[in-house]
């Protein structure tokens, strides 16, 4: 029989074995689909719902460092794309690199991401944890906000309680915006670490040099979930931050 | 019939096999093989259909007395969410995917494991995770919300043990999605040579419609589950009205998964059906395209039809009346399968063993099951009969009558490939008619109690239906009978049954060529496929060529 020290038992081939293994991503990936895709059905009926609180409640996020994770989360897209590119061609220590650089720029990711998640700590904006939409407006001195941002923000909040009717009304469902935007970010920041994880195993491996113009899929499975990841990005970037900064 | 059974020539089991390739606990617990692995599942199944039955058997006790015998209302709410939670997550979807599933599709393509086979024993180690999650619930304070979990019930008012229930149902999930992917690659790229797709099993068929469903239904009810449950533990409010959230979005993508999660539970059990057909009427399926296709139309058009168990709830009539049309479309597939089977059995050379017991009864039990659905797609009987026990009855005879009844058919037809050995063919039959009997005296006056306005869930009810209620009392404890008798027998054929041969009924699959039970790689040398499927004139490999061919007669374990 044909084995080769890559070459699992259940194999014949090393063609086929590539084959299951992209083809079992694939599938992966199409779950994954469906996985977020309750979700952002769960946003887009509140949202339809509740316009204007999502609007008001999306403006509180802070856009630059959303718009800085994007660019370093495309930037990361990038360095993985080269790394798999590096693997086929056969180039053993730019797969490393591409690696190792990716990995940077996933923790960049994640670091800034723990920066807005004290952000809204700091501005009760966490459902379940003394949840407030009126907490930075009510105690000008506890949050973070510029005084000019703070007067805007009370005009703004105060057109949008009377709109709805009471604080009760506001606060309610901007915990419903925030609690999707915890659940979104949450769970993407997950599929991040887990993403993480899989990129140390790589680069320990491509350190000891197993990746070779033959035997490469790991990379590619790899790749291909990470690109994944950053496209669930590239849509909750719009629907959390941009969905009224005109 | 003027057959006679072959003599076989005393047939010694392979001195080598994958059951005793090694010992030992660690070489079960770490198994790779498919086939060790499906019999973990075989085990696991079992217990947790052995946990369900019990309530089952509490439920029906206490309903013997208009009153209620038995348990406090609060009681019995647990026990008919402890019994639905256990039978469908933990037995009826993975019966027949995870034991022959597992252990047939590898044997049938002609590969030597599925294309995961660590990723086959992680899924099973995610159910057990699953599972103990889930008994954890029932031991401490047990579920009260209906295995549909609506909420705001669940997140807002049951007092039950609903959050570990939750964790472990979404993480059996990822089980159901493992095993799926594993089948799906392991069907398009493990086929032997000369094995085509029209060239595969009909079960094989049922269960690759069967994964694709595992694989974009189950996510669904996984982050659907994770948000109750989050909802429960932090008081958010996608689902609670008190907080602007929507419970009909719950009950959306609840049945977004959970109405395709029939077609989890009914195709391969329909696969089953398929292969057992053919074998006992010694004749090739009738319209093996269409009944390949019809597996691949249900699991696609079951995606479509999901609001049809809310025609309650206010949603728009357009709304309903489209879901009304794509579930009666659902009935198409079905009858397609239904009728090529009568069509196989007609001039075929019949023989009325245990398997084929099963696979006659699976044709009633689901045709009426079958039509019943129908009913209930139908928008104005539906508001009658909504939340009656005719729905109670439609659905068990679907999944107790269709899905159970194939799991059952099929464990007796590949259980001396499994084992090696022929379990004893007159106490076989015996529980089968048993099961059937017990079966329909169970559920069949359940339609009428539901006909009459009984509703499901209620602890008690007006005593004029007592007399229909004591007969599904009755009837149930004939059928748990008959479950303990398979039980019992192939617990002892294991041991004492005869050696079976690679081939007793003789059936054409590829799984029939090899040894029984099987070598640990399945196959000596890679098998090539160069026969279509389901013939019985052309195998002279298999002792079947014209004009031979009736001669031979399935072999049993007490002739």
């Amino acid at each position: 029989m044909h084995r080769t020290g890559e070459l699992s038992g259940q194999f014949q081939t090393l063609e086929q074995q590539k084959e299951s293994a992209t083809l079992g991503m694939w599938l992966f990936l199409s779950t994954e689909i469906l996985f977020f895709g309750g979700l952002f059905l769960t946003y887009t009926i509140n949202r339809h719902t509740y316009a204007d609180v999502f609007s008001y409640s999306s403006r509180t996020i802070k856009l630059s460092w959303g718009a800085i994770n994007t660019v370093v989360l495309i930037g990361s897209s990038l360095t993985m794309a080269m790394s798999v590119w590096s693997a086929e061609v056969g180039k053993k220590k730019l797969v490393t690199f591409f690696l190792i650089a990716t990995l940077v720029l996933g923790g960049v990711f994640l670091g800034i991401k723990g920066i807005e998640y004290h952000d809204k700590f700091v501005e009760h904006h966490v459902p379940g944890l003394g949840f407030d939409m009126y907490y930075c407006t009510k105690n000008p001195g506890a949050c973070n906000l510029r005084p000019e941002d703070l007067q805007k923000e009370r005009v703004e909040l105060d057109e949008l309680t009377k709109k709805m009717g009471g604080e009760t009304a506001v606060n309610a469902n901007s915990q419903l915006f925030f609690s999707l935007y915890f659940g979104m970010t949450g769970l993407h920041a997950l599929h991040m670490i887990i993403g993480a994880g899989l990129l140390l195993w790589l680069i320990k491996q491509s350190m000891a040099g197993r990746f070779t113009t033959q035997y490469n899929t790991p990379v590619e499975n790899v790749g291909l979930y990470w690109h994944f990841v950053d496209i669930v990005w590239i849509y909750l970037f719009p629907l959390l931050y941009l969905i009224d900064r005109h | 019939m003027s057959t006679t059974p072959p003599k076989p020539p005393g047939y010694q089991l392979p001195e080598e096999h994958y059951l005793n390739a090694t010992y030992g606990i660690r070489s079960w617990l770490l198994t790779t093989d498919h086939k060790r692995i499906a019999l973990l599942y075989l085990a696991s199944v079992t217990f947790f259909f052995f946990i369900g039955g019990i309530f089952a058997t509490m439920i029906r006790i206490h309903l013997l007395t208009p009153a209620g015998y038995l348990v406090t209302p609060e009681t019995y709410n647990k026990l008919f969410t402890m019994h639905g939670v256990a039978m469908i997550f933990f037995f009826l979807i993975p019966s027949i995917p995870a034991v022959l599933g597992n252990f047939l599709i590898p044997l049938m393509i002609g590969a030597k494991d599925v294309a995961f086979p660590k990723l086959n024993l992680l899924s099973w180690y995610i159910y057990i995770t699953g599972g103990c999650f889930v008994l954890y619930s029932f031991a401490t304070g047990g579920l009260d919300t209906g295995w549909t979990f609506y909420t705001p019930l669940s997140s807002v008012y049951s007092n039950s043990a609903v959050t570990p229930a939750v964790i472990g149902i979404f993480i059996n999930g990822f089980s159901s999605i493992l095993t799926g992917l594993n089948f799906v690659v392991t069907i398009h790229t493990m086929r032997a040579p000369g094995m085509t797709w029209f060239r595969l099993p009909l079960f094989v068929w049922a269960q690759y419609s069967t994964s694709i469903i595992f694989i974009l239904g189950t996510p669904v009810i996984a982050i659907t589950l994770l948000l109750a449950g989050l909802e429960r533990m932090f008081h958010l409010g996608f689902f609670n009205p008190a907080l602007g959230g929507d419970p009909i979005l719950f009950q959306h993508l609840f049945w977004f998964y959970s109405h395709p999660a029939v077609y989890i539970m009914i195709l391969p059990a329909m696969g089953v059906i398929s292969e057992i057909i053919p074998t006992f009427a010694r004749k090739p399926i009738f319209g093996y395209t269409f009944i390949a296709a019809s597996s691949i139309a249900i699991a696609v058009i079951g995606f479509f039809v999901w609001a049809h168990h809310m025609f309650l709830t206010g949603e728009s009539t357009y709304a309903a009346l489209a879901f009304s049309l794509l579930s009666y479309l659902v009935a198409i597939p079905s009858a397609v399968k239904v009728f090529n089977w009568t069509s196989t059995l007609y001039k075929g050379s019949i023989s009325y063993d245990t398997p084929m017991l099963y696979a006659l009864g699976f044709i009633g039990l689901f045709l009426i099951g079958g039509l019943t659905g129908l009913f209930l797609a139908c928008l104005g009987l539906d508001i009658h009969i909504h939340d009656t026990y005719f729905v109670v009855a439609h659905f068990h005879y679907i999944m107790v009558g269709g899905a159970v009844m194939g799991y059952v058919g099929g464990l007796h037809f590949w259980w001396p490939k499994i084992t090696g050995k022929l379990y004893p063919e007159f106490l076989a039959r015996l529980a089968a008619v048993i099961l059937f009997v017990g079966f329909n005296l169970t559920f069949f006056p359940q339609f009428i109690l539901g006909y009459l306005g009984m509703p499901r869930r209620y602890h008690n009810y007006p005593p004029e239906f007592q007399v229909l209620n004591v007969m599904s009392t009755a009837g149930a404890s004939i059928l748990a009978l008959g479950y303990l008798l398979p039980m019992i027998y192939l617990t002892w054929s294991m041991r004492y049954g005869k050696v079976a041969g690679r081939n007793p009924w003789p059936a054409t699959g590829l799984e029939w060529t090899t040894a029984s039970p099987p070598l640990t790689e399945n196959f000596d040398v890679t098998p090539v496929v160069d026969w279509e499927p389901y013939d019985y004139k052309n195998r002279p490999d298999l002792g079947l060529q014209t004009p031979t061919a009736p001669t031979l007669a399935p072999a049993h374990g007490d002739d």
